[in-house]
This record gives structure tokens, C-alpha cells and sequence, in this order.
């Protein structure tokens, strides 16, 4: 496999060099600049596709069939424009700030250095989790790119059949620059295993005193210069604290803020049809395996694990709540199940490249039976009017899995183990797994990701409301939101 | 003239029309309806939310015929609706003072 790299690599180097004049093939090996290899350039704009089919329509389906008829299209035009805004701040600054150094502040976010996509280009490359494997900048800018998308489209299902449609824009627009950006930065942002294997080598090489203290003081500044989480040691492999905590808290405390909807524990506010939940569902599912797979950012082994780990979590999620379901509730329903797969998903997110497959079944199974709790018991017992259940799936299906991510990643429970890039630079060694500071490490950025995403996310909405209103007028409601807001009706028959 | 209202299971509907066409009765009315008598309604669940569904769909028939035919007609729907369970329906005859054919201006018997 490396051998076939390295024989692709030169190959393609000489057959570039014999089209340029004989100086150039001098500069060229100076520079010597990474050539990402095909199948993973490949792979990864395949799963930035996919993951947009998560959100469009996957996730505007499933979450529209939840509604009813009346709010049809505003559940699918909120997606949908969420969608189109984020994509667009993100090429504007988004990419900046959550994946460049943001000097004194780069704990917590990056700069505006790569704003309006300054520097990225066909040549720039981006570093992925092997040394010496690299991808086109561009692919992982737009594979990112589509993280950030439907991260607030998620919020959407907590407020649905009652946000105003300006204020959802504007709020949209305000936590993914003060609470998206910044939480996938403090998570997500680091130097790559070459900066610190090339680091650790010249640490290793140094042969006097003075050259070894340079040398590692050199490798403390790669590593500093990381977010905030990731320096804490937090695991998330494809966005569980990132995107399913992070929106599910959001969630719960929009709709704790706009309140609930006319008629809520009194009306039939029944599903309009599951008919396309299912199919969003589906979609979900298929889209996911872009989401975890795709979060390797190359093709190999782990990408494989991951996309098996998706495979046997959310299977063992859906099952599990189908099951307490028929057992507590009398009947196994179709939307149980679907709610399972979706729990399942959540929960192996952070874990999908760290855990092995039975420990992601045993993680499905607790999952899809503590959402179950979560969106039935507690939901009631508290009384809050979380429409679509984002913070009872996305939530808590997010908190389970960051927790026992820092658990299955453990060699001995059949995980991949945390990689080690410092100790044998070049390559991919596994540290030591020990228990305690591997799940302290997931809880404080569960913990940190609640409270920063709750209180940033609570003085957004309050602005909004102040600014905007957070909500239709009763009439307005009671009429539907896409007659009210815009001007049409899903069903003419 | 009577007009015979008789509230039926939605399944039983072409049984009920082939029982009275074989009467004679020329022509119907069919509404699709809901309601509860004793059967009350059912209890649907989507996750946490539970929702007692109090209305249940029935189509509503409403046949007019000769006053002489109407025991008849009543005797056809009950025998072809029936299905011994709890929500089979309910029939409601009244008097009809007048009925009028509009393409032809036929009356009363005539126009039924």
C-alpha cells in the first residue's frame, strides 16, 4: 500500500516533469510539494456529496414529515436556505476562522487570514491524520464546508411550526459565526501529524544541548498551536461535540426561549406524513457514511472502520428503541425505529474512527434506548416543547457517544486506540490507553461545549427576539407557516 | 317519501350500494365523515406524544325513497353493514316534504 503510494507519487512526478523544461524539475524537487493521492481526492469529494444529501433532502424530509401539512414548507425552505446562507459565509470567513491561527485568541478561534478563501487554491493542500498524506485544500474546505451546513439546520426541528422565517436567518447567520466556528476550531483545529512528526524527528536529531532545547521548544509551539478542546485531549471523530451537542443544546434552549407551540399536550399535532420521514431517514443513514467515513479524510483502513462502526451502531440503535418501544408502549412504530437509526447515528459520530464494531453495537444499543427515555419520560416530565426532539436525539444521542467514545477507544475493548505522532515520528503509533484522563478529557469538552453553545446560543435568540421577534403571531400559527410566511401550500389536491 | 341516513364502516360501503341497487334505488349520496358513537376512538403515540383520536372515519349514506320502500331499504343496509362488532354504524329516517329532479322538473316519486 505505501509502496504503490510512493511508486504513484513518483510517477506522477516524472510524468509531469517530462511536460516542463528541465530547470523546473530542479524547483519542483526543492520544493518537493505533497500529491494527494487520487483515491482519497476521490473519496472525499464523493463524501462531501453525501453529506449534503444528509441535510438536502435527508434531513429537510425527515424532519418535515414531523410537521404538519400546514408547516410543511417552512421546515423544507428553513433547511434548505440554511443551507445556502452557511455555505456562503463559510467560503466568506467561516473557513477562516474555524481553520486558521487566530494568535492571541487562537485557543478559542482562528483569524480572517484565509477570508474570501485567500490562499486556497488548486495547489494548497490540507493535512489529514497519516504523515505524508495529503488532500486538496479545496475538498477539505467544502467537506467542511457542509459540516457547517447543516450543523444549524439541525436547530431547525426544535422551533419548527413556530419561527419566524427572518428571524431563523438572522439567528442562523449569528451562532454558526459566534458558536459554530469557534466550537469546530477549538475541537478540530491542529498543526497535522507532519508538523508534529517533523517536529519530534528534528527533537530526536538535534545533538547538542542548546540545538535539542531550540528543537523543543519548536515542537511545544506545533502543538500549541491547536484549539482549545483538542489540546485537552477530547476525541471527536466526526462531530459529535462539534455538531449533535452543539445543536442539540442550542435547541433545547430555543425552544425553551420561543416557548410552545398553540395547542401543545392539547391539540393533534400528529405527524403529517412518515411516510417521508422514513424516506429522510433513509437518506440520513446513506448520508452518514460521508459524515464518519469521510471524517478520515482518506481512504484506508480507518475510513473503513468507520463506515462499518456506522453501519452496526445505528442497526443496533434502531433495533434497541423499536424493542423498548413494543415493551413500554405496547406497539413497535415505524418512527421509533426511525428515531432509533437516527440516535445511532449520533451517538457513533465522535466514536466512528475510534471504536471497534462491538463496542459501537453495545454504544447503539445504550443509545438508542436512553434517547428513547429522553424523548418520551423526560420530554414530558419537563414539559418543554422540543418539536422535533433535537436536543432528546441530537443531544443526548451527542452526549452518550462523546462519553464512550474516551471508553471504546480503548485496544482492549477492540478500539483503534488515541494515535501518536510524537513518540515514532512518521508513524502511526498508539499512546498507552489509561481510563481516567481519556473519558475527564470527554466530559470537560462535553461539559465546556454545553455551557459555551447554551449561554452563546441563549443571548442570540434573546437578541433576535429583541431585534426581530423569535415568533409568528397566533393567527399566523394557527394558519400554518407556509401559507403565513411564504405564500404557498405543500398540498394542492 | 323518506330520507334513510345510515352511518357505516367505510369497508362496507360497496356491499351496502349492491344490496340496495338490487332494491331498486336508483341513486345515493356518500360522504366521507368521522364521528364516535360507542366505539369511542383509538390512542395514537408518535414518540413522547400521546394522542386519544376521539373521531374515527365513516362514510355517511344518505338515500331518499318511496315512503313504501323505505323498511325495505333499512332492513338492506342493516343486513349488508353489520358485522356483529362495536362501530358498525347507525340508520336515521326522516319524513321529505318535497323532491324535485332540476334537468326535468319532475316531482316528488317521480324525481327520485
Amino acid at each position: 500500500m505505501t509502496l504503490m503510494r510512493a511508486l504513484k507519487t513518483g510517477f506522477g512526478a516524472v510524468s509531469a516533469a517530462t511536460l516542463m523544461a528541465l530547470p523546473a524539475v530542479a524547483q519542483a524537487a526543492a520544493a518537493t510539494p505533497p500529491v494527494p493521492n487520487k483515491g482519497d481526492v476521490t473519496w472525499m469529494m464523493v463524501s462531501t456529496i453525501l453529506v449534503l444529501m444528509m441535510t438536502i433532502p435527508g434531513l429537510a424530509l425527515f424532519y418535515g414529515g414531523l410537521v404538519r401539512s400546514k408547516n410543511m414548507l417552512s421546515v423544507l425552505t428553513q433547511v434548505m436556505a440554511t443551507v445556502c446562507m452557511v455555505a456562503l459565509i463559510w467560503v466568506f470567513y467561516g473557513y477562516s476562522l474555524t481553520f486558521t491561527n487566530g494568535g492571541g485568541l487562537n485557543d478559542f478561534v482562528g483569524g480572517f487570514s484565509k477570508a474570501f478563501l485567500a490562499g486556497v487554491d488548486v495547489n494548497s493542500v490540507a493535512a489529514t491524520f497519516s504523515n505524508g498524506v495529503y488532500i486538496p485544500e479545496l475538498v477539505y474546505m467544502a467537506f467542511q464546508m457542509t459540516f457547517a451546513c447543516i450543523t444549524p439546520a439541525l436547530i431547525v426541528g426544535a422551533f419548527a411550526e413556530r419561527m419566524k422565517f427572518s428571524a431563523l436567518l438572522v439567528f442562523v447567520a449569528l451562532w454558526v459565526t459566534l458558536v459554530y466556528f469557534p466550537i469546530a476550531h477549538m475541537v478540530w483545529y491542529w498543526g497535522g501529524p507532519d508538523a508534529i512528526g517533523d517536529a519530534a524527528k528534528a527533537v530526536a536529531a538535534a545533538t547538542d544541548e542548546a540545538a535539542k532545547k531550540a528543537a523543543a521548544a519548536k515542537l511545544d509551539e506545533v502543538k500549541a498551536d491547536a484549539g482549545f478542546l483538542f489540546k485537552l485531549g477530547a476525541l471527536d471523530f466526526a462531530g459529535g461535540t462539534v455538531v449533535h451537542i452543539n445543536a442539540g443544546i442550542a435547541g433545547l434552549v430555543g425552544c425553551l426561549m420561543i416557548g410552545k407551540r398553540i395547542g401543545y399536550g392539547k391539540d393533534l399535532l400528529a405527524p403529517h406524513s412518515l411516510t417521508m420521514t422514513m424516506i429522510g431517514a433513509a437518506l440520513l443513514w446513506v448520508g452518514w457514511f460521508g459524515f464518519n467515513a469521510g471524517s478520515n479524510l482518506e481512504a484506508n483502513g480507518t475510513a473503513a472502520l468507520a463506515l462499518v462502526n456506522t453501519f452496526v451502531a445505528t442497526a443496533a440503535a434502531g433495533f434497541s428503541w423499536l424493542i423498548v418501544e413494543w415493551v413500554v408502549k405496547g406497539k413497535p412504530s415505524l418512527l421509533g425505529l426511525a428515531s432509533g437509526i437516527v440516535a445511532g447515528l449520533v451517538a457513533v459520530t465522535p466514536a466512528s474512527g475510534f471504536a471497534g464494531p462491538m463496542g459501537s453495537i453495545v454504544l447503539g444499543l445504550v443509545a438508542g434506548a436512553l434517547c428513547f427515555i429522553a424523548c418520551t419520560s423526560i420530554k414530558n416530565a419537563l414539559g418543554y416543547d422540543d418539536s422535533l426532539d433535537v436536543f432528546g436525539v441530537h443531544g443526548v444521542g451527542g452526549i452518550i457517544g462523546a462519553i464512550a467514545t474516551g471508553i471504546l477507544v480503548n485496544p482492549a475493548l477492540g478500539g483503534a486506540g488515541i494515535p501518536d505522532y510524537e513518540s515514532k515520528p512518521g508513524e502511526l503509533a498508539v499512546a498507552a490507553y489509561e481510563f481516567g484522563p481519556a473519558v475527564m478529557a470527554q466530559l470537560k469538552a462535553v461539559a465546556f461545549t454545553i455551557l459555551y453553545s447554551g449561554i452563546l446560543s441563549a443571548i442570540l435568540f434573546k437578541l433576535v427576539d429583541i431585534v426581530i421577534g423569535l415568533r409568528v403571531p397566533q393567527e399566523q400559527e394557527r394558519e400554518g407557516l407556509d401559507i403565513a410566511e411564504h405564500g404557498e401550500r405543500a398540498y394542492n389536491m | 317519501m323518506k330520507l334513510v341516513t345510515a352511518v357505516i364502516k367505510p369497508f362496507k360501503l360497496e356491499e351496502v350500494r349492491d344490496a340496495l341497487t338490487a332494491l331498486g334505488v336508483n341513486g345515493m349520496t356518500v360522504t366521507e365523515v368521522k364521528g364516535y358513537g360507542r366505539q369511542k376512538g383509538h390512542t395514537e403515540i408518535y414518540r413522547g406524544a400521546e394522542y386519544a383520536v376521539s373521531f374515527l372515519p365513516k362514510i355517511k349514506l344518505e338515500v331518499a325513497v318511496e315512503t313504501a320502500l323505505a323498511d325495505k331499504v333499512i332492513e338492506a343496509i342493516t343486513s349488508a353493514a353489520r358485522t356483529g362488532q362495536i362501530g358498525d354504524g347507525k340508520i336515521f329516517v326522516q319524513p321529505v316534504e318535497r323532491a324535485l329532479r332540476i334537468r326535468t322538473g319532475e316531482r316528488d316519486n317521480e324525481a327520485l
